[in-house]
């Protein structure tokens, strides 16, 4: 299926501090970097990759967290720094943004498109929330909060299997 | 530091003790949950609550500009020092009694968020704008459970009424301004709380009529929180939450 990209608006200010970054090559690593819980997703896919910097103390990093108790931001952290040390790059460091909140409308289309494959259904508003394995339309809710912060749990009145679905937030 | 600093410190602070009080309440409910998708709810939802905790006592770390982290709030404080609404810290009771609170607070928190979200300190609108989405989420699950416990069996129907006869008391501190409050309403920074009643209120009455619960007649009230001081039951809460701070004070792994 053809599809136009289009870029959420609340995100186009973060598309364009990497379009207008003289550090590419950094930003081109971390995409290297994935989410820890969904690791389908980079940071900058999921939104959570918000700057990248340098000032004269080294590397400043911009993250957003998603949930405010998400355990993986920690893991996240680590996991940047120990990928630019790959680069040598060891005067890193990872701040936390909280404005604006993150939201999965900054999902991209190629990332919603990820993680169905990868059996999670994409958020969705006001539309019926689809099995990732046999694409019915026809679901229900089972737990509204799943194995992570993220994910709510449904199932499938088709299939009969049960899901993850990632929570619009 | 500036007494305006002081004053968003300490502001930063009480929210932060709302937050990680009822946050390790709720935690306690993990593995006890009456069936597995509750128990991941009632802990995620901890999670929430410890991790709002977690960014308000970091800002007034950052405000107190010394060696002092966030840590501190939680762990190296003792309970007169909490300004925690009491309703937080009272003991789950049953699972009616954990998600009647729970229905209040998140009502309270959907109308207080949302209002900080617009504070003219940026940082504590910041905050405010991640928790006021995780708040929605949190309410429609409890006002949901509202309606199966309320409109439910008899035992259930009993169950939840009770627990709203016991909470009610408490809800009147959701109201009151003091002093500290007072100074930050005026800079536009704190919230002013008697501005949400008759909302929350409307709001409330709505579900308990669809719940067909009775609105609770109180002629008690209490409040102190605020103040520092507590009930009997926020001592103990501490001596679990902080016992290995306090055991081996500086640990860290």
């Amino acid at each position: 299926m053809q599809s136009i990209h289009v870029v959420p608006a609340g995100d186009l200010e973060r598309q364009k501090r990497r379009r207008d970054s003289a550090l590419t090559a950094v930003w081109d690593l971390l995409d290297e970097v994935m989410d820890p819980e969904v690791p389908v997703l980079s940071l900058w896919d999921l939104g959570v990759l918000q700057d990248v910097r340098q000032d004269k103390a080294g590397l400043v990093i911009t993250m957003t967290p998603t949930y405010s108790g998400c355990p993986a931001l920690e893991t996240m952290r680590e996991d940047i720094m120990a990928k630019l040390k790959t680069i040598g790059c060891h005067d890193v460091r990872v701040e936390t943004r909280l404005s604006p909140a993150w939201t999965t409308d900054w999902l991209s289309a190629s990332a919603r498109q990820r993680l169905m494959r990868h059996g999670i259904s994409p958020p969705v508003i006001g539309e019926q929330v689809a099995c990732p394995q046999c694409g019915s339309l026809v679901s229900e809710p089972v737990s509204e909060f799943g194995s992570t912060a993220c994910k709510a749990l449904y199932r499938c009145k088709e299939c009969l299997e049960p899901f993850d679905y990632f929570k619009p937030l | 530091m500036p007494m305006a600093s002081e004053a968003i410190r300490d502001y930063a602070v009480l929210l932060g003790d709302d937050s990680l009080i009822l946050g390790h309440r709720l935690s306690e409910w993990c593995s006890r949950g009456p069936f597995l998708e509750e128990d991941l709810a009632l802990s995620n939802t901890a999670l929430d609550f410890i991790g709002r905790a977690r960014m308000f006592y970091s800002y007034a770390a950052e405000l107190s500009g010394s060696e002092v982290t966030e840590d501190f709030f939680a762990y190296q404080r003792d309970c007169r020092d909490f300004r925690n609404l009491l309703m937080c810290e009272l003991p789950n009771g049953d699972f009616a009694f954990t998600m009647a609170r729970q229905y209040l607070l998140d009502e309270f928190y959907c109308l207080f968020m949302a209002a900080l979200a617009g504070s003219t300190d940026e940082h504590l609108a910041g905050i405010a704008g991640k928790a006021v989405k995780e708040s929605g989420y949190h309410l429609r699950r409890s006002r949901e459970w509202m309606l199966r416990l309320g409109d439910g069996t008899a035992a259930r129907h009993a169950r939840l009424q009770q627990a709203f006869d016991e909470l009610w008391g408490y809800t009147a501190e959701f109201w009151l301004v003091d002093d500290l409050e007072g100074l930050l309403v005026a800079d536009g920074v704190a919230v002013d709380v008697g501005t949400l009643h008759e909302e929350w209120h409307r709001d409330v009455a709505a579900t308990l009529v669809d719940a067909t619960i009775e609105m609770p007649v109180t002629e008690w009230s209490v409040s102190g929180g605020r103040k520092g001081v507590h009930t009997e039951a926020l001592g103990h809460l501490l001596s679990d939450l902080q016992f290995v701070q306090k055991s081996y004070p500086g640990l860290e792994w």
